[in-house]
């Protein structure tokens, strides 16, 4: 007996009966945000301009004219003015944001690579290694993270490689955190147990069930982190721990331009601004993306 | 209460101990001979022998950890390579004015955190609410180390209001509350004062929205109480994690406040890092940053001990 006549057959669209899966939910959420997509539209300008740089750059960066020296924005010949050294603003903020954007993202790669390792390993073996990691890790919150990365780049002495370890050893301890508190909860979890009885080994249960749930989190924690790192490393380079001049980065700008304020003052904020508002677009994309994932039906 | 406290005090005690191991192992991850501040390049074998006996380097590491913090509890941590004074003495000086700075900074971005985060709260979702949750994500993600040199530009080179550096007359040990010395602080003290503004901001507007939300609130309202009266019941709900988030902040503002006084030249341990580093003064460097995460370390002991105090619901648990 069916309660279906045959004049209405059963018509399911088929986008209904399949599930549009989670990331794809995510990125339709995500593009619907118009604050994160106007941040990721600045990022992308602002990487194009970095690595298009050589072709983009209207001067070389490097090129001083004592002629020329501290002009205000708007001049003939230099958009945004020229710094202390009479070098081009304009070609140091674009080719400047190569190096800035490394120092921003590269400690945080590493860090996520090196946490996300340790953390789901400890985390899935539990037990007394997992004391033992996490206990090692709270020394390192007994630092402030300013100081942390100053003390460590400071010992070494400044230079760029030593600032972006230093950066790295700063956030691998909260990203391992993250990881390793999601893995405990995720372990315990019913799906876990399927797959090992239906017989799965347990690097195929770590690279399948643990780290398909627990990436997603991980992931969105270290992006927030981005906006920090890139504030703390241009801040390395404005203490001059960072980058070396004349290498242009856009925390030793700031720094070089300093004594500039009396005299042009908007051309010394300039490469700060450009820090703020990559910081801001990274935080708000962060922040965006983390509202997407976060699906409750 | 009694027990809880003491267990605080116990597991604060390995932290503070591995703190004073990583800050011994800072000298030792500095490139090149730790002598090579004192010995002439060129000095023969002998003399560096003598002197590796003289400060102890010929003991292995674990000996030289044990005499080393033996001295420092003693509050003895060496003498300044590049000044020869005693590096105790030189940190307690700069701590004493970076403290001063932080706790400011700590209380204005409170209030204002308070404030800012109380209005969003009652008024969710409403224009105000988006104006404050701009201002604390603009309050995180700011370098403040550039907004005090938009600062400086505004309100000592443009508009002549305020000193742009230092900490008032007579230098770094003669700090009063007068006038001519209040003047120095405002600008970085407001610099500083950015973050822990947007922190609690956010954290206040959470919580706010969130007990305005429960039902108790309701019942009060419907007892007869006025809004005002509800008001202080949200406050009492709101207040202990928010002094929580202040202090673990003014934790954070201890270090943070390196690059905002290396703008301002205000003479505390920022400088003096700053110096450490630059003349490769280790003792230095090791004595600040060891001084600085104590007092840290101690911050975030005294949070976890008064926040209980504060809030009943954690005594329970």
């Amino acid at each position: 007996m069916s309660i279906l006549t045959p004049t209405a057959p059963l018509t399911v669209p088929a986008e209904v009966l399949r599930s549009p899966g989670y990331w794809r939910t995510v990125g339709r959420r995500l593009r619907n945000d118009r604050v994160s997509m106007v941040c990721l539209a600045i990022l992308a300008l602002i990487l194009i301009a970095a690595v298009f740089a050589p072709i983009l750059a209207p001067a070389d960066p490097y090129k001083a004219s004592m002629l020329h020296r501290l002009k205000a924005v708007g001049t003939a010949g230099h958009l945004l003015g020229t710094d202390e050294l009479g070098r081009d603003m304009l070609s140091r903020l674009m080719y400047g944001a190569r190096l800035s954007l490394l120092m921003g993202c590269l400690p945080i790669g590493i860090a996520f690579a090196i946490g996300t390792t340790v953390g789901v390993t400890a985390g899935f073996v539990g037990g007394r290694l997992n004391m033992a990691v996490m206990r090692v890790l709270d020394v390192f919150y007994a630092f402030p993270s300013v100081l942390l990365a100053v003390a460590i780049s400071g010992a070494l002495g400044p230079g760029m490689l030593n600032s972006l370890i230093s950066l790295t050893l700063v956030f691998v301890p909260p990203i391992t955190r993250v990881a390793e508190s999601v893995t405990t909860q995720v372990r315990r979890l019913d799906y876990i147990d399927a797959a090992r009885m239906s017989g799965a080994p347990n690097w195929v249960i770590v690279r399948v069930q643990v780290l398909g749930n627990v990436m997603g989190p991980v992931f969105v924690y270290a992006t927030g982190q981005i906006s920090v790192c890139m504030i703390l490393a241009s801040g390395m380079s404005f203490l001059g721990l960072g980058v070396k001049p004349p290498e242009p980065e856009w925390g030793l700008m700031l720094n070089t331009l300093r004594s500039a304020i009396y005299v042009n003052p908007l051309v010394a904020a300039l490469p700060g601004a450009l820090i703020f508002v990559t910081s801001l677009c990274f935080n708000l994309l962060a922040d965006g993306t983390r509202l997407a994932m976060d699906i409750r039906d | 209460m009694f027990a809880y406290m003491l267990r605080r005090i116990v597991y604060a005690l390995p932290i503070a101990l591995s703190v004073t191991v990583i800050c011994f192992l800072l000298v030792h991850i500095a490139p090149g001979d730790p002598l090579s501040a004192v010995a002439p390049v060129d000095a023969p074998t002998e003399v560096i022998e003598a002197l590796k006996r003289a400060y102890g380097l010929d003991k292995p590491l674990v000996v030289q950890y044990g005499l080393w913090l033996g001295r420092a509890v003693q509050g003895d941590l060496g003498s300044s390579v590049a000044t020869g004074r005693a590096v105790t003495g030189e940190v307690l000086g700069a701590v004493s004015n970076t403290l001063l700075l932080a706790f400011v900074a700590a209380c204005l971005g409170f209030l204002a955190g308070c404030a800012m985060g109380g209005i969003a709260g009652y008024r969710s979702r409403s224009v105000l609410d988006r104006v404050v949750s701009a201002l604390s994500v603009a309050g995180v993600s700011v370098p403040h180390y550039w907004l005090g040199m938009v600062l400086t530009i505004i309100f000592s080179a443009q508009l002549h209001w305020l000193p742009a550096m230092g900490a008032g007359p007579g230098g770094s040990g003669a700090w009063t509350w007068d006038y001519a010395h209040i003047r120095h602080l405002i600008l970085p003290a407001v610099t500083l004062s950015v973050i822990p503004m947007g922190m609690v901001a956010r954290t206040v507007r959470a919580l706010v929205a969130d007990v305005l939300g429960q039902e108790f609130v309701q019942a009060l309202l419907a007892k007869g109480l006025t809004h005002r009266q509800v008001f202080f019941h949200v406050v009492k709900n709101v207040a202990p994690t928010a002094l929580a988030v202040m202090g673990l902040q003014l934790g954070y503002l201890l270090g943070g406040s390196i690059l905002v006084e290396t703008v301002f030249a205000w003479p505390g341990t920022g400088f003096l890092l700053n110096n450490a580093i630059f003349q490769r003064d280790i003792p230095l460097l090791q004595g600040t940053i060891l001084i600085l995460s104590l007092f840290f370390v101690a911050l975030n002991l005294l949070v976890d001990i008064v926040q209980p105090m504060l809030d009943p619901r954690m005594r329970r648990s």
